[in-house]
Formats: C-alpha cells, sequence, structure tokens
C-alpha cells in the first residue's frame, strides 16, 4: 500500500477517526492492529519475518535484562560473603551469558536480513569469481522477495536490544507493545529508524484529540504529498528517460542528471518522512527528525548529520563507537602507533572504523556494487577532508573574515551539493560501470546546446512541467529558508482563520491539480522503500 | 457568539468553500466532447430522450455509425435509439441494455456482434467514452467493475476530477462553453459524417491461432440473450458490413451456430451489401471502416423493411406527439446534413 494511493489514504483516515473514538487505553493497541493489518496488506508471506524478529529480540531483551538484575540482586545479597575477585568472575560469567544472548540473537536477525536480502548479491559474485579463474560459477539464486522495510525494522530493533543490553533502556515487559514499536507503519516503509527510548512513550501513552496537534499533522502530510507528488514524481519523468539510456544521454546531460536525481531524491524521502511524521503527529505521536535542510551543509561531514538523521546516528551508535572501542580495534591503535608513529597511527584506527560503517552504509542502502562504491566515495571524500582540516584552519586563520562572509558561505553549501550530485549518481544508475562513464563523459561534453535546442522537451516534460517544478522547487527552498528561524507552521498559525484556510486548501488543490499521479503518469513508489 | 458556535460556523463556510469549488473545477475539467471527438456525449444524451423506442441499437462504432434512426422513422414509422460508444465492449452493451431497460422496453434489440472479439477491455479512453455517460446506477458499477483496466481505479468513475485533474493544461474556449450545459451532438445515438474516402486496398485479416470466442464475450452475449428473454424483447445480432476490422469466417461460424442453437436472428451485412447497394467506392468516409451518411441511409432503408416485415414493427408516424418530438430531430439531422456538405464542399449533393 504505497502512501500515495487512495487504499493508504482510507486507511488513514479511517485510522485517525478510530484513534480518537476509541477508549485512550486501547489507542495503542489499534495502532498496533492496523499496523499489521498494513503489513499483511503488503504481503501477508512478509509476515514471518516480522515477527521472529519482533519475538527473538523481545525474549532475547527480556533474558539479558532478567541476567543483569539477578546478577545485581545476587551481588547485593552475598555483598560480604564475596570478594573483589569472586564479584568479577561472576560478573564476567554473566555478562557472558548475556553477550551469547545477544550475539545469537544479532546473529539471527541480521541472518534474516543477510539471506533475503543479501544472498543472490553473494551468489552473483561467487559465481563471477568462479567465472574469472576460469570455472563455471552456476550457484543458483534463492531469489526471495525482500519483506517490507525490513532494513528499517531490524536496525530499529537492533538498536533495542544493544540498549537493552547496555542498560541504558528498560526491556519492554508487554509483547504487543514491542510489536507496534517493530511495526509502526508510518515509519515502516522509510523510517526513520526510531529509538525505543524516545519512541515507546509517545507511542504507548493516551493521545486526547486536539485540533491544533491534528491540524498541525495533516499540514505536514499535505506538504509531504506535495514534494512527493508535484516535485518528485513530476521530475522522475524526466530522470528515468535519462537513466534508461546512458549511452545516449550523457555529456551535459550528466549534469542535468545529478541536479534532477538529487531534486527527486530530496523531494522524495523528506515528501515520505513529512507524510510519516505528519500522521503520527496528527495522532499524538511525536517521531525524531530526520532532516536539517541537509542542501545547506557547508561540508559533507555536515550534510551527512542532517541527511537521514536516524540512519546516520543509528550508524554512529551502534556500530562506530562499539568497533572503535572493540579490543581488535586497541591492538591495531597499538601496531599502527608503533608502525606508523604516534601522530598518523593514532588516526589509522579511525580510518578502518569510518571504512567500515560507510561499507555498512552503503550494503544497507542495496545489496549491489554501486552502493558499496558510493558508501566507500564518501569515506575517502571525508577522510580526506579530516586530512585537509589543519590546512583549512591555518586557511580561516590567515583569512578570518572570508569565512564569514556570505559568499564564501554560498561556494562551501554549492561545493557540497555538487558533490552530493556526484555522489548521488551511484544510487541513481545502480551501476558503477554507468556511473563512471556518464560522470566522466561530463568533461569531454559536446553537447551544451542541449539546453537551449529543445532538447530539454524531450525528457518526457513539458514547458508547463518545467515551470511547476521551478515553483515547487522555490517554494521548498522559501520553506527551508524560513524554517531557519522558526516552524513554518507556527507562523501560519497566527494568522487568521481565512489565511490559514488558503493556505491549506491552496495546498491541496495544488496537489490535486498538478500532481503527478493517476493515468498518464508513472506510480512511482518512495525511493527508500526499496533499503 | 458562543466560541464552538464559531468554530461550526467556520467548518461549515469551509466545507462549502470546498465542496463548491471542487464542483466547479471538476465541471471545467471534465471533457465536453462537443466538438472533435464527440463519442464520448453520445451515452449520456439518451438520459434526454422520451424512452419509448421500438428499437434499441447497442454497439460500438458499427452501429452508431451506420444505421440512422431518422430514416428508420422519416420512412418506417420506427422509433429507435442507438446506444454506442467508441469500441464499446460487449460486457459494456450488457450493462448500457440493462440500463436502459430500467426505462423501456423496446420491441427490438440490436446487437453488433463485431466486440466479441475483445474479452477485456484495450483502452481506457474508450471505457471513459463509454462509462462516463451512464447515470449511477448498479449497471454503472458492474460495468465499471467489468471494464476496469489494471492501471483504472474505482475512485477515479466515482470522482471524475483526480482522472482529469490535469486537464487544465488543455483547456479550450469550449470548456467554458459547456461546462455547466451540453449541446446534442447525435442523432438518437447516430454519428453522422457525410465525406467520402472511397475503400482501397482493403488488408486482409492475418491468421489467428483460436478463432474461438472469449467464454468472457460469450457470457456477457448471453447474459444479453438471457435479459431480453425475460422482458419478451426480440434481440437480433447484427455485423454490420465494415470491411475492417477484418470479420473472419470462422467467427461468422460461430455466431451462426450460436444464433440458430438459441432461436436469434442474425444478419451478416457483408454478405448483403450487393442487395443494399453498398458502394465502397462512395458509401464510406473511412475506406471502408464505416459508412457515411449514404451508406448509413443505405442500411436503414434495408433494415426498417426488415423490422417492418419480419419483426411486425408497426408504423408510428401517426402518433402526433411522436411525430412532433421527431420533426424536430429530422430539422436537426438535415441542419447538420446541410452543413457537412458545406463544410466538405460537396454542395452538389446538399442541391
Amino acid at each position: 500500500m504505497l502512501f500515495t494511493s487512495y487504499g493508504f489514504l482510507f486507511f488513514a483516515a479511517a485510522l485517525l477517526l478510530l484513534y480518537y473514538t476509541v477508549p485512550k487505553k486501547l489507542q495503542w493497541g489499534l495502532l498496533l492492529i492496523a499496523s499489521y493489518t498494513f503489513y499483511f496488506i503488503a504481503g501477508p508471506e512478509f509476515f514471518p519475518y516480522i515477527i521472529a524478529t519482533t519475538v527473538t529480540v523481545f525474549l532475547s531483551a527480556l533474558l539479558i535484562e532478567r541476567n543483569a538484575v539477578k546478577q545485581s540482586e545476587y551481588i547485593k545479597e552475598h555483598k560480604e560473603e564475596l570478594t573483589k575477585e569472586q564479584k568479577k568472575e561472576y560478573k564476567d560469567k554473566q555478562k557472558r551469558k548475556r553477550l551469547t544472548v545477544f550475539v545469537l540473537c544479532l546473529l539471527v536477525n541480521l541472518g534474516i536480513l543477510a539471506v533475503v536480502k543479501y544472498a543472490d548479491f553473494f551468489v552473483s559474485n561467487l559465481n563471477g569469481v568462479v567465472d574469472a579463474f576460469g570455472g563455471t560459477g552456476n550457484l543458483t539464486f534463492i531469489s526471495l522477495a525482500v519483506p517490507l522495510g525490513i532494513s528499517f525494522y531490524t536496525f530499529q530493533s537492533i538498536g533495542y536490544l544493544t540498549d537493552v543490553y547496555r542498560g541504558t533502556v528498560k526491556a519492554e515487559r508487554n509483547i504487543f507493545k514491542f510489536a507496534l514499536f517493530v511495526s509502526f507503519f508510518p515509519q515502516l516503509i522509510q523510517g526513520p529508524i526510531g529509538r525505543y527510548g524516545a519512541l515507546s512513550e509517545t507511542l504507548y501513552s493516551p493521545h486526547r484529540f486536539d485540533t491544533k496537534t491534528v491540524g498541525y499533522g495533516l499540514e505536514r502530510v499535505l506538504w509531504g504529498y506535495f514534494k512527493k507528488m508535484v516535485i518528485a514524481d513530476r521530475i522522475l519523468v524526466a530522470v528515468s528517460t535519462m537513466i534508461k539510456a546512458p549511452a545516449e544521454y550523457n555529456g551535459a546531460y550528466s549534469l542535468l542528471i545529478m541536479l534532477f536525481y538529487t531534486i527527486q531524491l530530496y523531494a522524495d524521502f523528506t515528501g515520505g518522512i513529512d507524510i510519516t511524521i505528519g500522521l503520527a503527529e496528527a495522532m499524538g505521536i511525536k517521531m525524531s527528525e530526520n532532516f536539517i535542510r541537509p542542501y545547506f551543509s557547508k561540508s559533507l561531514k555536515e550534510y551527512w548529520r542532517r541527511w537521514h538523521i536516524s540512519m546516520c546516528s543509528w550508524f554512529r551508535e551502534y556500530l562506530f563507537y562499539p568497533v572503535s572501542v572493540s579490543k581488535p580495534m586497541q591492538k591495531i591503535t597499538k601496531f599502527s602507533k608503533k608502525l606508523l608513529g604516534e601522530k598518523v597511527g593514532k588516526r589509522f584506527p579511525l580510518y578502518i572504523s569510518t571504512a567500515i560503517v560507510w561499507f555498512a552504509t552503503g550494503i544497507w542502502h542495496g545489496a549491489s556494487w554501486n552502493f558499496i562504491v558510493w558508501g566507500m566515495c564518501n569515506w575517502i571524500i571525508l577522510m580526506v577532508s579530516e586530512e585537509f582540516e589543519p590546512l583549512y584552519k591555518k586557511f580561516h586563520e590567515k583569512f578570518p573574515r572570508m569565512g564569514k562572509t556570505f559568499a564564501y558561505k554560498l561556494f562551501c553549501v554549492g561545493r557540497t551539493f555538487a558533490l552530493v550530485c556526484a555522489l548521488n549518481l551511484f544510487d541513481c544508475y545502480r551501476s558503477v560501470a554507468d556511473t563512471g562513464r556518464v560522470f566522466f563523459s561530463l568533461f569531454c561534453a559536446k553537447n551544451w546546446n542541449i539546453f537551449v535546442n529543445g532538447a530539454l522537451l524531450e525528457l518526457g516534460l513539458t514547458v508547463t512541467d518545467y515551470v511547476i517544478l521551478a515553483c515547487g522547487i522555490v517554494l521548498m527552498i522559501t520553506v527551508s529558508l524560513l524554517q531557519r528561524k522558526e516552524s513554518v507552521r507556527d507562523m501560519i498559525s497566527r494568522r487568521p482563520y481565512p489565511v490559514r484556510f488558503a493556505v491549506w486548501y491552496g495546498l491541496f488543490l495544488i496537489i490535486l491539480l498538478m500532481g503527478a499521479y493517476g493515468i498518464g503518469y508513472d506510480a512511482s513508489q518512495f525511493i527508500y522503500n526499496q533499503f | 457568539m458562543k466560541t464552538s458556535a464559531k468554530k461550526w460556523i467556520k467548518f461549515c463556510v469551509s466545507a462549502v468553500i470546498v465542496v463548491f469549488t471542487l464542483w466547479l473545477l471538476q465541471c471545467l475539467l471534465l471533457p465536453k466532447y462537443v466538438t472533435g471527438t464527440v463519442e464520448g456525449a453520445f451515452i449520456a444524451e439518451y438520459y434526454d430522450e422520451v424512452k419509448d423506442h421500438d428499437v434499441i441499437f447497442v454497439g460500438d462504432c458499427e452501429v452508431y455509425e451506420n444505421f440512422s434512426p431518422i430514416v428508420l422513422w422519416r420512412d418506417y414509422g420506427i422509433n429507435s435509439y442507438i446506444r454506442g460508444s467508441a469500441e464499446q465492449y460487449v460486457f459494456q452493451s450488457y450493462y448500457i441494455l440493462e440500463d436502459t431497460l430500467r426505462y423501456e422496453t423496446p420491441k427490438v434489440v440490436i446487437f453488433n456482434i463485431q466486440s466479441l472479439c475483445f474479452p477485456e477491455s484495450r483502452n481506457e479512453a474508450y471505457n471513459r467514452m463509454s462509462i462516463e455517460g451512464m447515470e449511477w446506477s448498479f449497471s454503472k458499477v458492474n460495468s465499471i467493475l467489468a471494464s476496469m483496466r489494471e492501471e483504472e481505479r474505482f475512485l477515479d468513475y466515482v470522482f471524475p476530477i483526480l482522472r482529469y485533474h490535469s486537464r487544465w493544461e488543455q483547456l479550450n474556449g469550449d470548456d467554458l462553453e459547456y461546462m455547466f450545459k451540453t449541446k446534442k451532438v447525435s442523432h438518437n445515438g447516430y454519428y453522422m459524417r457525410v465525406d467520402v474516402r472511397p475503400a482501397e486496398n482493403v488488408p486482409t485479416g492475418k491468421p489467428l491461432a483460436d478463432y474461438t470466442f472469449d467464454s468472457r464475450s460469450i457470457k456477457y452475449l448471453d447474459m444479453m440473450r438471457d435479459l431480453c428473454a425475460e422482458k419478451g424483447i426480440e434481440l437480433i445480432l447484427i455485423k454490420a458490413p465494415s470491411l475492417y476490422p477484418y470479420w473472419y469466417d470462422e467467427w461468422d461460424a460461430q455466431i451462426k451456430e450460436y444464433s440458430a442453437k438459441n432461436g436469434l436472428t442474425y444478419i451478416n451485412f457483408l454478405e448483403l451489401t450487393e442487395e443494399i447497394g453498398i458502394d465502397y467506392s462512395t458509401d464510406t468516409y473511412d475506406a471502408g471502416l464505416h459508412m457515411n451518411l449514404a451508406g448509413a441511409e443505405k442500411l436503414s432503408l434495408w433494415l426498417g423493411e426488415y423490422l417492418t416485415a419480419e419483426a411486425g414493427l408497426a408504423d408510428r408516424r401517426s402518433e402526433t406527439e411522436l411525430a412532433l418530438r421527431w420533426e424536430e430531430k429530422i430539422e436537426f439531422y438535415e441542419a447538420e446534413k446541410q452543413y457537412q456538405y458545406e463544410f466538405y464542399g460537396m454542395n452538389e449533393k446538399a442541391d
């Protein structure tokens, strides 16, 4: 059930109505039923996967917590009798037990993810390697359908399990409540990846109908639909035309593809997240933000703090930090310091940890080499700019005023945007070879006249489409600029009712009349659904 | 005023504005079918009629372009109406017939069987032309459900603005002029064309893997037969003398067998062209696909003769009220004929 389908609109409207009609203590139960219904409609065959994750993570978390409680009680009880060594020995033993449960549960869930999402990728690469060495790689593909939202709910569940293991959150004792945390339908499709500590309270607590909350939520939903249906799905037509024929659309077209796809990706993903957060907000559920005007970032590092925040923070919290402080990494640090000297050797483990994170980030997006290369390119750029940091620092010390000028900031934003556009090509083409071919064709382009000879009108977009896109993009930028000062919804809410009504209804009419939906438009699922 | 009352007023005024503007927009954006592709208007025109017809034609362009109810009235006193639209499929014809029979019970129903070769809808635009003009009824709902292609959605038929939301790019003068009204474009469902394009090099049909009509087509034909039988209506199956799409002998044999088995009359006009005097160099406007006015009038004269003699239809020209209604229709028919002769530079014929 796509967010842009009539079915989803009916589903969401009916749920909202029911949500505020049923007794408040039943609200979370209703959400669980709705989430499972949503998941069931997406494909009953996917149900066992989400149930397996829910049950294994729920039980493992309980076991881990019970063991931790038992440990502290035992030590408390035998405080006087046990020596320090005995206590340590007992603690280590219990910790190993918890770790065993934790690792087993991780293996089960990452195993499920690996089999359904990555097994065929592995098989295809293995066959390729065998072929390359003169053999015949004929391992059969598993060809399993990837369950809806598996990357999102698996990561969310693992995050919860890790938090329980670390003792930062208490294990949930009600399996149905936990099932809701795993399957909460608006975020199931494309995130944000919720953290149990932040989400659980708002998810399970009763919510009273409040016109302001519901209004704010629906306003955001409308804005999400505007971005998705008016901008993303319209520009998609041109993007699809170009990426289908890389041999034809290269040279100066590369510039266009990078720009168009970057706009599409932003409008599509942030639009989807707006719908998710807005719908949750309309039900009184606060979800964490996933974007903070990412295209206004002045560096790639900053960009990754503002784009897909929940995923980035997940990797930071649950992969980068554990890997950085792990025993093998400590050994590597010692070794590299010895080999490369204190200054360089100290940085070496950082490179390895971030490389692991970016490899994981890449492959999380999809089981193909383009995503892995995309991840590693991000890593290289980030590491290189990290290495150049002292140089930048010296430059700014020498020209202290320059860094504060608007022109310089604009340059930094433009530079980062261009970099992001280029990196997005990997995602756009889903092929490293095509990405390389199209990207490098830009530097020997001879077809710059496409911008003036009417070729742009042969990409499936009319003049009207370009005008709508231009106006839509200007509106998105304006909203982003206004957001820097305060929430646009707060600004609107201070206006008299007729103005507010005109804004809401105007936006609705724009989506209704200018949205790329129905016959003649290809229904496009959200890009991040596929991850 | 109390706050809650104010809130209610705000809500009601907003709701009225929303409903009214959406209705206005829908009126503006819906295709008007008054010029150009006028076929989309035919189905809706029926509802303005006084419904006491002797004969109802159902089918695709092979009925609404090949038979003139005006001739049937003028020369035989037969009150007839054509309920047809472009590429109207057999299932749509069935539901249109069912819809028609809610209003009247004619003596004869004539169904053109060309559409039996299309068990499923091939084009959304044709679905729209056949269905949109129908008034809401179970027949319409069933016709939508039977016709919808994979890319179509039921809700788009309920709220056509969802289907035509992007038509604002193509709006023209007609859309404003006929936003709240319409004008008659057919002559009791007949689409008049007076121009001539002789039939030359008509392609023969390519051999088919299987000539058997799909069971879905036959199912709807059976339903049509049962519906007519239930109401005591004589169902006549016809094949209009269109040279293309090609009518295979194997198809013809199946229809002959079906009609013989079910006691129905089947008239294949392709076998009667000489008797009727159809001349494909002068009687067609699109190289043999459809008859022009001359061809349609010849066919109608033959059919009028047949219906009078074989189906026993009485001459109703003496019914004053009915005759008055037809007088207006004939006037409109003649005026358009005159207009088209002039438009196509065929004044000598008009004279």
